[in-house]
């Protein structure tokens, strides 16, 4: 049964039909997350302490490499969508809110593939 | 038609902010400055990609204090992040509303992002 108005279809008002997924992805990576953030914190400290030998080895650790990457796709992600919702909560403007949201959703790909390749190079060349 | 004498709810600067509202308008303050973070982060693993010189030198920059203290605010907002991240995940599943444990709860989601930070400055 179709309860909404004729008014309110022509306007184009109302649900874009995308909001439970986005809802259930904000919540699928942040399940990904907790773990993941304990490699993080790991090759956080290495990265600004360790030697640079001794941080390549461990990020050439397969199962290191595979928690980075699994935690690098999981955090654009996560942060992608996380700022979406912030930006439609203070931004009103209809055309301001469209640009911004889509400009973090290019720039955080843009990120997440720099980050990508950085890691892929640190493994395959060293 | 007058406008002006409608009732109005309370205006967020006058109004005291119960715990609860502290610790989540937090949790969306570190999501957005970890998000920031991440630049950070693509900074860190393309300096390690880039060869012994260029992870040298960011080490070098990384030992300014200015960065270790952005740093040590990234571990504890992503802690803080992460416990009240938790918290909403039960929170969905319809859990843990009960008005008597909020702010003790609360409390305890502080005590244990700043236990899991400390922990990581000492032990990692």
């Amino acid at each position: 049964m179709d309860f909404r108005t004729p008014l309110s279809k022509v306007k184009g008002l109302g649900s874009a039909k995308s909001g439970t997924s986005h809802w259930w992805l904000q919540r699928v990576t942040a399940v990904a997350l907790v773990p993941l953030s304990y490699w993080l914190v790991i090759l956080l400290d290495m990265t600004l302490n360790a030697p640079y030998q001794e941080t390549v080895a461990w990020m050439n650790e397969p199962f290191h490499s595979v928690c980075i990457i699994a935690w690098v796709l999981a955090v654009f992600y996560h942060s992608a969508l996380g700022l979406q919702v912030v930006i439609e909560d203070y931004v009103s403007q209809e055309g301001i809110k469209i640009v911004a949201v889509w400009s973090v959703n290019l720039v955080f790909l843009l990120f997440a593939l720099a980050a990508l390749i950085a890691v892929f190079k640190i493994i395959l060349v060293g | 038609m007058n406008h002006n004498n409608r009732p109005l709810s309370p205006h967020l600067q006058v109004y005291r902010l119960p715990l609860t509202g502290i610790v989540s308008i937090t949790h969306r303050m570190t999501g957005v400055m970890l998000s920031f973070g991440l630049f950070l982060f693509v900074y860190l693993v393309s300096s390690i990609a880039g060869g012994s010189d260029s992870y040298a030198s960011m080490q070098e920059v990384m030992d300014i204090w200015l960065f270790r203290l952005m740093y040590w605010g990234f571990i504890y907002a992503l802690f803080f992040h992460l416990v009240h991240g938790v918290r909403h995940l039960i929170w969905d599943m319809g859990k843990t509303y009960e008005k008597e444990n909020l702010d003790s709860l609360a409390i305890k989601e502080l005590i244990i992002s700043f236990s899991l930070t400390l922990f990581t400055f000492i032990f990692v």
